[in-house]
């Protein structure tokens, strides 16, 4: 780990302030993958701004048709929470699928949406449960949100506070994890909102996406063969030594008969 | 009177202090005023080194020096030793890889070390690092073991034609090949064991701290023998002999890797002495990857020949084995035993291997949990089971067919290895009964009915442990109220110190609360290792016959004290008693009267012991992801006689969740072009966890060991030796009989797996 400076900020708009003055400053949320690159010497942040007192971005509020999670909400208090559990028991599964305990512990939603890790839960999360993402200056769709790997709508300065999910009728989510890492190799979110579905999937590619195909056979039926005939194709899926994206891109296919059958459980 | 005698269960003794975070790791060692070193590595596979510019980092801050090899040159260290001898086939002696503890003018693999840093923080000697300029020129790199050995492949060493450092024959070719030429059937099989890391929990540390009073230094470090480091890098590397005393202290885990001396240890040495101060060394996970020596490494072409009634007549195989970069301390020595192995428990007219050691711009391999057993067994019990496929012979019943007998004991094999005791049908007849073999195709069809596959694989297997050179030592010392027992060997997790006081308290009558163990001490106790499952064999015995001679040496003080001949005094419980009265003397009255007694036995006491048995594993696989769950597993040993069974159940849990990594998730993967590590991290190195691993049905078939007083075998490698062929074994049977497919190879990764039944 290179020297850095610490900073406690008290409020967003001090957080806000702090990264104006320094160019080089980075945010810290629940680091578990910027202080894990810090130490690999691969990241060198001139100062971290620590978000973790700002008691604002902790809160969990559900209301009719959405649950907002603030944005340092860690992991292991979305799985634990009451509130999501009853409303949208699929978001609280997936973050109780995230790491391992040490990093639901300290791991929070806001910096793994920022993050936007290929192969990360939460972006499945967000885009297939259609959430909004407030930020100190705006709201952001999730659809507009993800831009590809670790690449996001977030301008310099830009805060997240919190995220919005749509409730839907029902929802889950399949991961298929790495042995190595337990990231996802390939993760699929789908939920079914009556008049509409959506089909999330994260690790596969680049970054997270939806699969349009599968949406509509949903929306007609919302039932496993739905999708079971539908092939995705590899091109342009991430290929390495855990999955070649041939078999990622079955995977898909799979995982997402297996998320249908789950949700109608 | 506690008094715990072999054979029982005893909770580790070890485990309040370890679990309550009281153990004393070499990184626990942080005195005051220690400097903290780092080592610069090549981030190539294969270069030459034109210069190194270290004037930057010598003024940076807290820098307080920076070494190179042309430093220790001048020093004039030694290179790193390979011990082993080889003599190629044709009267040559193999090659030699002379290496520098630092690199000279070229580095052969990522990792190689090129500098070391020695400042007042670790993060001062890092920041120091990245100020060294080191003007590197490529060179072309070569990765793979076989395909280094083929013309045009980039040489590791000039010197080394075709990088074959070592190409011999191990057994008769000529009986091998006139056993071939009468076969019925001949079964083949082309394979990889696949390489693997250690990967201990506790990485490799070194701390050496320098007297100037006797110009004597002690090495602190995690091992498994500061006997050979001490020999190693105080006679042969930094030539100071006796003044460097190595000592270990609690070690979290080894499985073979930490037997062998690794450069930084000598290094940390010698920068101690020039610089006249303590310097401490930790490794992080990421320089364990890329330098602590790694294990396998096999292309395997081998076959068997079985004549009309399925009787085996020989098995030969071709091996070509990597040994990275340079020749780790043991590592040419660790593919022969892929011979003595190759045949197995059964009875073979003859066993031939063709072995062919080569170089590439790799981590040096050597000794891994099973160190060439694995890699023999597997070889065998996989061929075994392609012949009983191809004559449909039932798995069970060829293995049957050519057992070793026991009234065939002691058997010389077909490798020349002599077995002293076993009952291998009677065993296999126990591991059947017990997964219940017979209830396969009833789960296989309940299996079916949920859409999965259903396979059994059933392995033999049997290792030759403990009693090899070299030699083991255990000192007792007795006072007025303790024993102290000083082991040659050192735990790395085992549970060594119960077991030996549990011996000790048999042997000498003592409660084992009066009794301590030090482990670790070059200069209590300068012979040991701990490795090739030996400590119970060797270990035990030794201490044995040195409680034998704390007893007779106390004999003519307590005939003092007992006004009585020593003829008619006898020992036991604790107590010397004069024959037929109620006179007695204890061990620690008659102890404090001689001012102590005090006993070393040095020798190689046991001979070989050779533990088998037979593992059973039941797979389902998912057809749509390739997922492989291991459902059943059964495992029955020949461990000659268990001296704690929950510490013997807990090495046989560990070899085999070992087996298990290799045989489904481990693989350290190299580009075969740079040549870099491609799993270098947890990340992308799949090891085996707790949701891997099923519970194990374990059960034993004991048949005295002959060859040593205990009646013990060797039991710390067997689960990784049986686990590679019984799940494979299991795998392909679902292969097979949906795809017609022969052979999967190590890692079967559920990729692998559903390729197999989708190609």
């Amino acid at each position: 780990m290179y020297q850095f400076k610490f900073q406690k900020a008290k409020s967003v708009a001090e957080a806000f302030a702090g990264l104006g003055k320094d160019g080089d400053a980075k945010l810290l949320a629940g680091g578990q993958s910027l202080i894990a690159a810090m130490k690999l010497r691969l990241s060198q942040p001139s100062t971290l701004i620590d978000l973790g007192d700002i008691a604002e971005l902790r809160q969990i509020k559900v209301e009719t048709g959405t649950v907002t999670i603030g944005a340092m909400t860690t992991h292991a208090t979305v799985a634990a929470s009451a509130e999501v559990n009853k409303a949208l028991p699929a978001l609280a599964m997936l973050a109780g699928s995230i790491g391992d305990r040490q990093v639901r512990n300290q791991g929070t939603i806001g910096g793994s949406i920022a993050n936007n890790d290929p192969a990360a839960d939460y972006p499945a999360a967000c885009l297939g449960l259609g959430a909004t993402i407030a930020t100190n200056k705006r709201k952001i769709s999730a659809d507009a949100f993800f831009k590809g790997m670790y690449e996001t709508a977030l301008e310099a300065g830009e805060i997240i506070t919190s995220v919005s999910f749509a409730i839907p009728k029902r929802a889950a989510y399949v991961k298929f994890k790495n042995p190595a890492s337990r990231f996802a190799i390939v993760g699929v979110l789908v939920a079914d909102f009556g008049s509409s579905a959506r089909v999330a999937v994260t690790g596969a590619g680049p970054g997270v996406f939806r699969i349009a195909e599968m949406e509509k056979a949903l929306v007609a039926k919302f039932a496993p063969e739905s999708v079971a005939n539908i092939k995705v194709p590899a091109e342009g899926l991430n290929s390495d030594l855990h999955a070649q994206a041939d078999y990622r891109a079955h995977l898909i296919t799979v995982l997402a008969q297996r998320a249908v059958i789950a949700a109608l459980k | 009177m506690t008094k715990f005698a072999i054979g029982q269960t005893v909770h580790r003794l070890e485990d309040p202090t370890l679990l309550q975070g009281k153990g004393c790791y070499t990184d626990d060692l942080r005195p005051q005023g220690a400097a903290h070193a780092f080592v610069l590595r090549s981030p190539h596979a294969h270069v030459l080194i034109r210069g190194i510019d270290t004037t930057a980092a010598r003024k940076a801050p807290g820098v307080i020096a920076v070494l190179t090899g042309a430093d220790a040159k001048a020093d004039d260290l030694g290179t790193m030793p390979c011990i082993v001898p080889v003599k190629n086939h044709d009267g040559t002696p193999r090659g030699e890889t002379p290496r520098p503890v630092l690199a000279l003018d070229r580095a052969r693999h990522v990792g190689d070390p090129v500098a070391l840093v020695v400042a007042e923080t670790y993060h001062a000697a890092r920041d120091a690092a990245e100020l060294i300029e080191v003007d590197y020129e490529p060179l072309p790199a070569v990765a793979d073991v076989y395909g280094a050995a083929q013309p045009g492949a980039p040489l590791v060493w000039p010197e080394i034609k075709q990088n074959i450092v070592a190409d011999l024959h191990l057994g008769s070719k000529e009986a091998a090949d006139a056993a071939f030429a009468r076969a019925a059937h001949i079964s083949k099989i082309e394979l990889v064991q696949n390489r693997l890391v250690a990967n201990p929990m506790e990485p490799r540390a070194a701390f050496a701290e320098y007297d100037p009073e006797t110009d004597r230094s002690t090495l602190h470090t995690s091992s498994q023998s500061v006997a050979l480091l001490r020999a190693h890098i105080g006679d042969i590397v930094l030539k100071i002999g006796d003044k460097l005393r190595v000592r270990s202290g609690n070690v979290g885990g080894a499985f073979g890797m930490k037997a062998m001396m690794h450069p930084e240890q000598p290094m940390i040495v010698w920068a101690s002495r020039r610089l006249k101060r303590a310097v401490r060394w930790t490794g992080d996970r990421s320089e364990g990857f890329l330098t602590d020596v790694q294990g396998r490494d096999h292309k395997v072409f081998a076959e068997l020949a079985l004549d009309k009634d399925g009787k085996f007549l020989a098995v030969r195989a071709t091996v070509y084995a990597g040994m990275g970069a340079y020749l780790s301390q043991f590592a040419p020595m660790i593919p022969q035993s892929v011979h003595s192995m190759m045949p197995s428990v059964y009875a073979f007219e003859a066993a031939h291997l063709h072995l062919i050691e080569t170089v590439t711009n790799t981590v040096p391999v050597d000794a891994y949990r099973g160190a060439g057993r694995p890699e023999g067994i597997y070889v065998t019990e996989r061929l075994i089971d392609i012949a009983a496929r191809e004559l449909k012979i039932a798995p069970d019943e060829l293995r049957r067919r050519n057992f070793i007998k026991p009234s065939q004991f002691p058997y010389t094999t077909a490798a020349g290895l002599v077995y002293d005791s076993g009952d291998f049908e009677g065993l296999q007849a126990k591991a059947l009964k017990e997964a219940d073999w017979a209830g396969f195709p009833a789960r296989k069809a309940a299996s079916e009915a949920r859409g999965k596959l259903r396979g059994i694989g059933l392995t033999m297997y049997v290792e030759r442990c403990g009693g090899a050179a070299p030699p083991d030592s255990v000192a007792l010392k007795v006072n007025k109220d303790r024993v102290l027992v000083l082991p040659g060997t050192v735990d790395n997790g085992q549970g060594h110190m119960t077991v030996l006081k549990q011996m000790v308290s048999e042997y000498l009558g003592v409660d084992m609360e009066k009794i301590d163990v030090s482990q670790g001490d070059s200069d209590a106790n300068p012979f040991g290792l701990t490795g090739g499952s030996r400590f119970a064999v060797v270990t035990g015995t030794a201490a044995g016959i040195a409680a034998k001679e704390v007893v007779d040496k106390g004999m003519e003080q307590a005939a003092k004290m007992l006004e009585a001949a020593a003829a008619d005094i006898e020992y036991g419980d604790g107590d010397y008693k004069v024959k037929g009265t109620d006179r007695k003397a204890t061990l620690f009255d008659v102890a404090s009267a001689a001012g102590g007694i005090e006993a070393l036995h040095i020798k190689n006491t046991g001979a070989l012991t050779f533990p088998n048995g037979c593992h059973i594993v039941e797979v389902e696989i998912d057809p749509q992801t390739g997922v492989t769950r291991l459902d059943r597993y059964t495992i029955v040993d020949d461990f000659g006689r268990a001296l704690n069974p929950m510490l013997l159940l807990g090495q046989v849990h560990g070899g085999t969740v070992q087996g298990i990594g290799q045989a489904l998730l481990e693989h350290a993967v190299y580009d075969n072009e740079s040549a870099q590590l491609l799993t270098g991290s947890f990340m992308d190195y799949a090891m085996p966890r707790a949701d891997d691993v099923p519970s194990f049905h374990t059960t034993f078939h004991h048949t005295p060991c002959t060859t040593n007083p205990l009646g013990v075998k060797g039991a710390g490698e067997a689960g990784s030796v049986g686990a590679p062929p019984a799940i494979i074994n299991a795998i392909v049977d679902v292969l097979h009989a949906k795809k017609g497919i022969k052979h999967i190879d190590m890692p079967a990764t559920r990729e692998k797996v559903w390729r197999a039944l989708n190609g």
